[in-house]
C-alpha cells in the first residue's frame, strides 16, 4: 500500500512532537494517541460536546474537527500546559474548590475555553460565563458549580482572592 | 467515528487549489473550516478521495473595508468577522448574526466562505448575505465571476458555484444612513442550527412608507428565502400600527416548511410569524421609528 | 481532638488529577502491542441472516481478525437473567453477537480487530452480511397488541412480563369517589449519555493464564463474574478493573454488554491486548436506553382533593430483551403513591418488546416515570376540582405524625417502601415559601392582560435508595499508619474516595490524607455488587463505618495490651490511642498495626492485622425525599420556555460531604430538565433511530439549566447508623413534573393539559393552540 503519510511538527505545550501520520488522522487522536497526552478528552467525534478543546495558537477549537497534518507547525496547549508542578492554576484551583467537577471527563475542554476568555474577560457576569460555557456538555454538575468555579477563578486571577 | 482514506493537498496559493479541485474532479471537495465537513467525515457520510485544505492560502484570510464596501475573504474566520469593529459599526447585522453560529470554538475555525458554499438551509449566514445584497467572487478555471447572492444559494446544500470552483471574496455593500436592522432566531439550545431565523433590513427610501425592506428567512425549506410579500407590506405599509404582523404573517404564509423530526411544519410557520414581526419592529426601532 | 469530618464540605480528593489531565480513563490506557476493535451493527431492525462474508475485510492489511457468532462458542450463551418478577411470560436476554437474527438497529454483529480503531472501521465497510429484513415491531402500543410482528419469534405475544401490584380496596375507594380522573401519560424515550462513552481494554498473560480487563462498568465484580463464565475460565483468573469512569447514570451497569465479553475473547484468542473505545454514534444504538412508558390511569378523588384510589395500567417499553427484568417498571410502581396516604393503589404494568435497543435504568430507574404520572395526576385533579396544585398536595400528604407510614407498596430489591424519618409538610411551606408561589399566583391576573405568561409548579419526589443486594468495605491499618480502604463498588464521578475517606479517618481519628481507598477493582475486593439506586452512601457507607469501628475497637484492645490499661480508660486520637488525662502514655496506630501482625508469634488461628472488613445490608432501604418547585415563562407566540426559578428543598438525611451533595442534585436536576424539555429520542417506522447525534438529542448546556437554589432539610435516617438516605438520583425524578406543572400553570388561560414529556415548542404551542399533540 502506498504510503500516504505526511510528516508533520506540533509544538504542544511547548515541546515539539514529531509523527509521520495518514493525513486523516484527527488531531485529537495525534495529541493523545500519538504524543501521549490523554488530559484531552474526546467525547463525541462531531464537535458537539467540547471535551477535546484545546487552544490552538492560543485560541480554542475542537480538536476533533481538525486533521493532525493541519496544526503543522502550529503550536497547541492542553489542559496538561495549566499546573505548574504541583501548584495547580487558579482555574484548577477554583474547580476543586467549588467542585466544578464530577466525573471531570469534560472538565479539560472547559478549562482551555476558560483560560483565554478570562484573560479577555477579567470580570464576567454569571450571563458572560454561563456563554462562555455552553459550547461545552456537562453530564455530572448540572453547571452551576462549574459557574461558580469560574467567578472565583476570576477572582483569583484578579488577586481579590487568594 | 473516524474518517475514510483520502489523499490531502495543501496549496497555499488560490490558482493552484483551483488547479487541483479541476484535476480531481468529483473526487475533491475543498476544506475550509472544516466545522461542517469534518463530521461528515467522521459519521464517514462524505468520501473524498482527495482533499484539497484551503487554509494556507493566506490572500483569502482579509477583511477589509474599500470604497464604503465591506470585502470579506472567504477564508476568513467567522470569530475574526465577528470581532471586527469596522464590521460592527456598517454591517451589525452580520456581528450579530455570528454570535448564533454555533459556539466560539467553532467559529474560531469555521469561515464565512465555508458556511456559504455549504449552504446548510439553516445556517445563519446564507441568509444573512442575502438580506444583505452581497456578491459573490468565485474563482474557476475559466476566471473570475461575480455572482448576485440572489442567485448564488441554489437550494439544499446547493450553490451556483461550479465543482471546479472556489468561491474567494464576498463583498457587501454599504448600507445607506439611518439603516435599521435586526437578526432573529429560534434554536432550541444556545448554538444550535436555526429552527427559524429571520434577518429583516429597513433601508431609508423614497417609497410611499420610505422604507425599502429585506425580509429574508431561513431553515424552511431549501435555504434563505426572500420574503417578498413580507417586504411589499413593510414598503407599502412602514412599520406602524400592525404592519410587522401583517408582514410576518405574510411571510409564515409563503414559506413551505416541511415535517422533519425537529419541528413540524405547522410550527415552523408559527416561527416565521412571530420571528418576522418581532424582527420587523426591532429593525423600526433602531431606524428610530 | 477527633476532628469531625462528617457533614463537612471537604474538598474531593479526586481533584487534582482530574484537574491535570493525570486521570486514567479507559481509553488513556496504552499497552505495548494493543489492537483496536471496532464492532459491526445490524442496520436493521429485524432481520434474519445466514451469511457474514469478511473476506473483503480480512484482506485488508493491519486486519487481524473478524469474529463472529460462529467463532465464540459457548462464550455467546445467553447472557443471565438478573432479576426475576413474578409476572414474567417470556424472558428473554441479549447474546454477545447475533446468532442468524438482529432485533434492533445497533446490535453486534461481529467484532473486526485491527492495527487501529481507523483500519478497524474500514473493515466494517467491507464485511457483507445477507440480511432478510423482516416486519419490526417499534411503537409501544402497537407491538402490545396480538398480531404484532413478534420480535422474538419463540413467543406469542411481545408481552414479556405482565405484573400487579394491588395495595388496598380499589373498588370502595372508586365506589366513594366524588371525581374520577382519566388520563393517559407519556414519559418518552431518553437515554443517559454520560460524557465519557464505554470502553473495554483486555489482556491475557499467557503465561500465567490471567486475564485483566479495564473496564467503563459500574460493577467490575459482577462483570467479572458473567465474563469469567462466558469465557470458561475461572473467576481467579480474571480481573476486572474499572478505571476512572466519565459518568455512569445506569447506562454502564449491565451485566454484560457484548463488548464485555468480546474484547477479552479477542485478547485471548490473539494474545495481543485489545482496546475497543464505543464512539458516540455507537452510544446512541449499542449501549441502553429509557424513559417510555404509557400509563392509563384513573385517579378517585373525593370533592374537597383527597385521592382514595388510583389505578395504573401501563405498558413498558422494554426494548429488545429484558435481562434486568422490568426493574424499571418495577420501581414506578412502586413509586406510585409517592408522600402521598392513598388507601388504594392498583397497578399492572405490561413489559413490552420492541425492535429497539435494550431499556435499563437510567437515573432514578423508573421513579422519575412513576413521579410524573402521580404528580401531574395530581395537577389535573386539583385543576378539576378548583383547588390549588399546593393544596391538595397538603391535604394528601403523609405527616411526622402518622409515621412510620407503610404504603403498603414494594420497592426493587424487595424493600417495603414505608416513610418515615421525614417532614413532607414542612418541605412543601419551604418550596413555597422559596418559590414565592402565592406571589407568582398574585400576579397572575395582571400578567396575563399584558401577554406575560408565568406560571409556578411543584412537584414532590420520595425515592427508594439503600437497597440490596449488601456491599463490603475493608480497613485495613499499614505500620506505615495509613488506613487502607478498599471496596467492590467503582465511583463514575461521584466523589465515593472522598466520603469514604471521611467516615473512615473520623471513625478512626486520623487525617484523612492517611486514609487511601481504593474500589472498584476486582482484584483487591470482591464482595459487593456495584453502584446504582443512591445506595453508596447508605450501603457503603454504613459497611465503612462497621468496618472502621471494628478496627477501632481492635487497636483499643491491642492498645490496651501494650499499655497495660483497660480499654475503656484509653482514647483514640490524633492517629494513636492513649491513655485518658495523659496522653504523653500512647501508641500510633501504626505500632498498633506492626503489633498486630507478629510473624514469629502468632497463635494458629488468629487473624493477623489491624484490619477488619464490613458487610452491610438494609433490609428496608431507605426513603430520600424532597420537593422541586419551578417558575416558568411561556413565549406563546415561539412556545419557547424561560426557567426563571428553579427551586430544591431535600432530605437525604445525614449529608456526609453537603458540596457532593450539592453536586448530586444541581446534576440530577439537570438531568431531570434534559428529560422535561429537551431530550427524546426517535424511530421512523422501520425501527430507524432518528437520533443519534449531539445535534439532534439535546443535553441542555449552560445556557439552558437555570441556577438552581437548593434547601437541605437534613433528617436523620433511623435504618442506618449513618444516618443517610441517598442522593444520587433524588433530582432527577421530579423535574419533568415539575417543570410540566409549572408550563400547565403559565397556559391556564389556555386550559393547556400536559400528558407526555419530553415536552418540545412544538408540543407547547400545540397546548396553546389546542391541537392535537403531535
Amino acid at each position: 500500500m502506498a504510503d500516504h503519510g505526511h510528516n508533520v511538527r506540533v509544538t504542544i505545550n511547548g515541546e515539539a512532537h514529531e509523527g509521520h501520520v495518514e493525513p486523516r488522522l484527527l488531531l485529537s487522536d495525534f495529541i493523545r494517541h500519538e504524543a501521549g497526552l490523554t488530559g484531552t478528552h474526546v467525547g463525541c467525534e462531531h464537535g458537539v460536546c467540547g471535551a477535546c478543546t484545546v487552544l490552538l495558537d492560543g485560541a480554542p477549537v475542537r480538536s476533533c474537527l481538525m486533521f493532525a497534518v493541519q496544526a503543522d507547525g502550529a503550536s497547541v496547549e492542553t489542559v496538561e500546559s495549566l499546573a505548574n508542578g504541583e501548584t495547580l492554576h487558579p482555574l484548577q484551583e477554583a474547580f476543586r474548590r467549588e467542585h466544578g467537577l464530577q466525573c471531570g471527563y469534560c472538565t479539560p475542554g472547559i478549562l482551555m475555553t476558560l483560560k483565554p476568555f478570562l484573560a479577555a474577560n477579567p470580570a464576567p457576569s454569571d450571563a458572560d460565563i454561563r456563554q462562555a460555557l455552553s459550547g461545552h456538555l456537562c453530564r455530572c454538575t448540572g453547571y452551576q458549580q462549574i459557574v461558580a468555579a469560574v467567578r472565583r477563578a476570576a477572582a483569583m486571577l484578579r488577586g481579590e482572592e487568594p | 467515528m473516524k474518517p475514510p482514506p483520502f489523499a490531502y493537498e495543501c496549496p497555499t496559493e488560490v490558482a493552484d487549489a483551483v488547479a487541483l479541485l479541476a484535476a480531481h474532479g468529483a473526487d475533491a471537495r475543498p476544506l475550509a473550516g472544516g466545522q461542517s465537513l469534518v463530521p461528515l467525515l467522521n459519521f464517514r457520510l462524505a468520501r473524498p478521495a482527495v482533499l484539497v485544505d484551503l487554509n494556507r492560502i493566506a490572500a483569502l484570510g482579509h477583511v477589509t473595508v474599500e470604497n464604503g464596501a465591506l470585502r470579506i475573504g472567504a477564508m476568513a474566520r467567522q470569530a475574526a468577522v465577528e470581532a471586527d469593529p469596522g464590521v460592527a459599526r456598517g454591517w451589525p447585522l452580520l456581528t450579530d448574526a455570528i454570535s448564533h453560529i454555533a459556539h466560539p470554538q467553532i467559529r474560531n475555525r469555521g469561515t464565512i466562505g465555508g458556511s456559504l458554499a455549504h449552504n446548510d438551509p439553516a445556517a445563519e449566514l446564507p441568509a444573512v448575505m442575502l438580506a444583505l445584497d452581497a456578491e459573490m467572487t468565485a474563482l474557476g478555471p475559466e476566471g473570475t465571476r461575480t455572482v448576485p447572492s440572489g442567485e448564488f444559494f441554489a437550494g439544499t446544500m446547493e450553490t451556483a458555484l461550479a465543482p471546479d470552483e472556489l468561491l474567494t471574496e464576498i463583498r457587501v455593500p454599504e448600507l445607506p444612513e439611518g439603516t435599521g436592522w435586526s437578526f432573529r432566531e429560534a434554536a432550541r439550545r444556545q448554538g444550535d442550527f436555526a429552527l427559524v431565523a429571520v434577518a429583516v433590513l429597513l433601508r431609508p427610501s423614497g417609497s410611499s412608507s420610505g422604507i425599502d425592506a429585506r425580509v429574508v428567512v431561513t431553515g424552511t425549506g431549501d435555504g434563505p428565502q426572500r420574503m417578498r410579500e413580507a417586504e411589499a407590506v413593510l414598503a407599502e405599509r412602514g412599520t406602524g400600527g400592525d404592519a410587522c404582523e401583517a408582514a410576518g404573517n405574510a411571510a409564515a404564509q409563503a414559506s413551505e416548511p416541511a415535517d422533519d423530526p425537529h419541528a413540524p411544519a405547522w410550527y415552523r410557520q408559527r416561527l416565521v410569524a412571530a420571528l418576522t414581526r418581532r424582527a420587523c419592529r426591532e429593525a423600526a426601532m433602531r431606524m428610530g421609528r | 481532638m477527633t476532628t469531625q469530618l462528617i457533614g463537612e464540605p471537604v474538598e474531593r480528593r479526586e481533584d487534582a488529577r482530574l484537574l491535570t489531565g493525570r486521570a486514567r480513563f479507559i481509553d488513556d490506557i496504552h499497552l505495548p502491542e494493543m489492537l483496536h476493535a471496532a464492532v459491526l451493527r445490524s442496520p436493521h431492525a429485524k432481520a434474519r441472516f445466514t451469511r457474514i462474508d469478511a473476506s473483503a475485510a480480512l484482506a485488508l492489511p493491519g486486519v487481524h481478525a473478524v469474529i463472529t457468532h460462529e467463532d465464540l462458542g459457548s462464550a455467546n450463551a445467553p447472557m443471565p437473567l438478573l432479576n426475576e418478577d413474578p409476572g414474567f411470560i417470556y424472558p428473554r436476554t441479549h447474546q454477545a453477537l447475533a446468532p442468524g437474527q438482529v432485533r434492533f438497529v445497533g446490535e453486534a454483529v461481529a467484532l473486526v480487530v485491527a492495527d487501529s480503531r481507523y483500519l478497524a472501521e474500514d473493515a466494517l465497510d467491507l464485511i457483507e452480511v445477507d440480511y432478510v429484513p423482516e416486519p419490526a415491531a417499534v411503537d409501544l402500543a402497537a407491538a402490545a397488541q396480538p398480531g404484532a410482528p413478534l420480535v422474538h419469534d419463540d413467543t406469542e405475544s411481545n408481552v414479556a412480563c405482565r405484573t400487579a401490584d394491588n395495595t388496598g380496596d380499589i373498588e370502595s375507594a372508586f365506589a366513594a369517589a366524588d371525581f374520577v380522573l382519566r388520563e393517559e401519560l407519556r414519559p418518552e424515550r431518553g437515554a443517559a449519555q454520560p460524557m465519557e462513552t464505554r470502553g473495554v481494554v483486555a489482556r491475557y498473560d499467557a503465561s500465567l493464564e490471567q486475564l485483566t480487563i479495564w473496564d467503563t462498568t459500574q460493577a467490575p465484580v459482577s462483570a467479572r463474574g458473567v465474563i469469567a463464565d462466558k469465557l470458561g475460565m475461572a473467576e481467579a483468573a480474571v480481573t476486572v478493573i474499572a478505571p476512572d469512569v466519565g459518568g455512569g447514570f445506569g447506562v454502564k451497569i449491565y451485566l454484560v454488554y457484548p463488548e464485555e465479553v468480546l474484547v477479552p475473547f479477542a485478547a485471548r484468542m490473539l494474545d495481543r491486548p485489545v482496546k475497543w473505545i464505543e464512539d458516540r454514534r455507537e452510544h446512541f444504538i449499542g449501549s441502553n436506553h429509557e424513559r417510555l412508558m404509557v400509563h392509563r390511569i384513573e385517579v378517585a378523588a373525593t370533592k374537597d382533593g383527597r385521592i382514595l384510589g388510583i389505578k395504573d395500567h401501563f405498558l413498558y417499553d422494554s426494548g429488545a430483551y429484558c435481562p434486568y427484568g422490568p426493574i424499571n417498571a418495577q420501581c414506578a410502581q412502586a413509586i406510585l403513591p409517592g408522600p402521598y396516604k392513598i388507601p388504594a393503589v392498583h397497578s399492572t404494568y405490561e413489559a413490552v418488546y420492541t425492535n429497539t435497543p435494550t431499556v435499563s435504568p437510567y437515573r432514578g430507574a423508573g421513579q422519575p416515570h412513576g413521579n410524573f404520572v402521580t404528580e401531574t395526576a395530581m395537577n389535573h385533579v386539583a385543576c378539576a376540582l378548583g383547588l390549588d396544585a399546593a393544596e391538595i398536595r397538603r391535604r394528601n400528604l403523609v405527616r411526622p405524625e402518622d409515621c412510620p407510614w407503610d404504603s403498603g407498596r414494594i420497592f426493587q430489591g424487595n424493600t417495603p417502601f414505608i416513610h418515615r424519618d421525614s417532614d413532607y409538610p414542612a418541605q412543601l411551606a419551604k418550596a413555597l415559601d422559596a418559590l414565592d408561589y402565592e406571589g407568582v399566583k398574585r400576579s397572575q391576573p395582571a400578567e396575563r392582560e399584558q401577554g406575560i405568561f408565568r406560571g409556578a409548579g411543584i412537584a414532590f419526589f420520595v425515592e427508594g435508595t439503600g437497597i440490596s443486594p449488601y456491599e463490603g468495605v475493608e480497613v485495613r491499618v499499614e505500620p506505615t499508619g495509613h488506613v487502607h480502604v478498599t471496596t467492590g463498588y467503582p465511583s463514575q464521578g461521584q466523589g465515593h474516595h472522598t466520603t469514604l475517606a471521611q467516615v473512615v479517618a473520623e471513625t478512626l481519628a486520623v487525617a484523612p490524607e492517611q486514609v487511601v481507598v481504593e474500589s472498584g477493582r476486582s482484584d483487591r475486593f470482591a464482595w459487593g455488587v456495584g453502584t446504582f439506586a443512591s445506595r453508596s452512601a447508605v450501603v457503603g457507607g454504613s459497611a465503612a463505618l462497621g468496618a472502621a469501628k471494628a478496627v477501632r475497637a481492635r487497636a483499643l484492645d491491642l492498645a490496651s495490651d501494650e499499655l497495660e490499661v483497660a480499654p475503656e480508660d484509653l482514647v483514640l486520637e490524633d492517629g494513636a490511642v492513649h491513655v485518658k488525662g495523659a496522653p504523653q502514655m500512647a501508641v500510633t496506630l501504626g505500632a498498633l498495626a506492626y503489633a498486630a501482625n507478629p510473624i514469629n508469634t502468632l497463635t494458629s488461628g488468629a487473624e493477623p492485622g489491624l484490619r477488619a472488613a464490613d458487610y452491610y445490608r438494609s433490609p428496608d432501604g431507605a426513603i430520600a425525599s424532597g420537593v422541586h418547585g419551578a417558575v416558568v415563562v411561556v413565549d406563546v407566540a415561539t412556545g419557547m420556555v424561560e426557567i426563571e426559578t428553579y427551586v430544591v428543598v431535600h432530605d437525604c438525611g445525614v449529608m456526609i460531604n453537603p458540596t457532593i451533595v450539592e453536586g448530586q442534585i444541581l446534576g440530577g436536576t439537570a438531568q431531570g430538565i434534559g428529560g422535561a424539555f429537551y431530550e427524546k429520542l426517535r424511530f421512523d417506522d422501520d425501527g430507524q433511530p432518528l437520533v443519534t447525534t449531539f445535534m439532534d438529542y439535546l443535553i441542555p448546556t449552560a445556557m439552558e439549566i437555570p441556577s438552581i437554589e437548593i434547601h437541605h432539610m437534613e433528617s436523620r435516617c433511623s435504618l442506618n447508623p449513618l444516618g443517610v438516605k441517598g442522593v444520587g438520583e433524588g433530582g432527577a425524578i421530579p423535574a419533568a413534573a415539575a417543570f410540566a406543572g409549572a408550563v400547565e400553570d403559565a397556559l391556564e388561560p389556555f386550559g393547556a393539559t400536559v400528558r407526555a414529556v419530553p415536552l418540545d415548542p412544538p408540543a407547547i404551542l400545540a397546548l396553546i393552540e389546542g391541537r392535537a399533540e403531535s
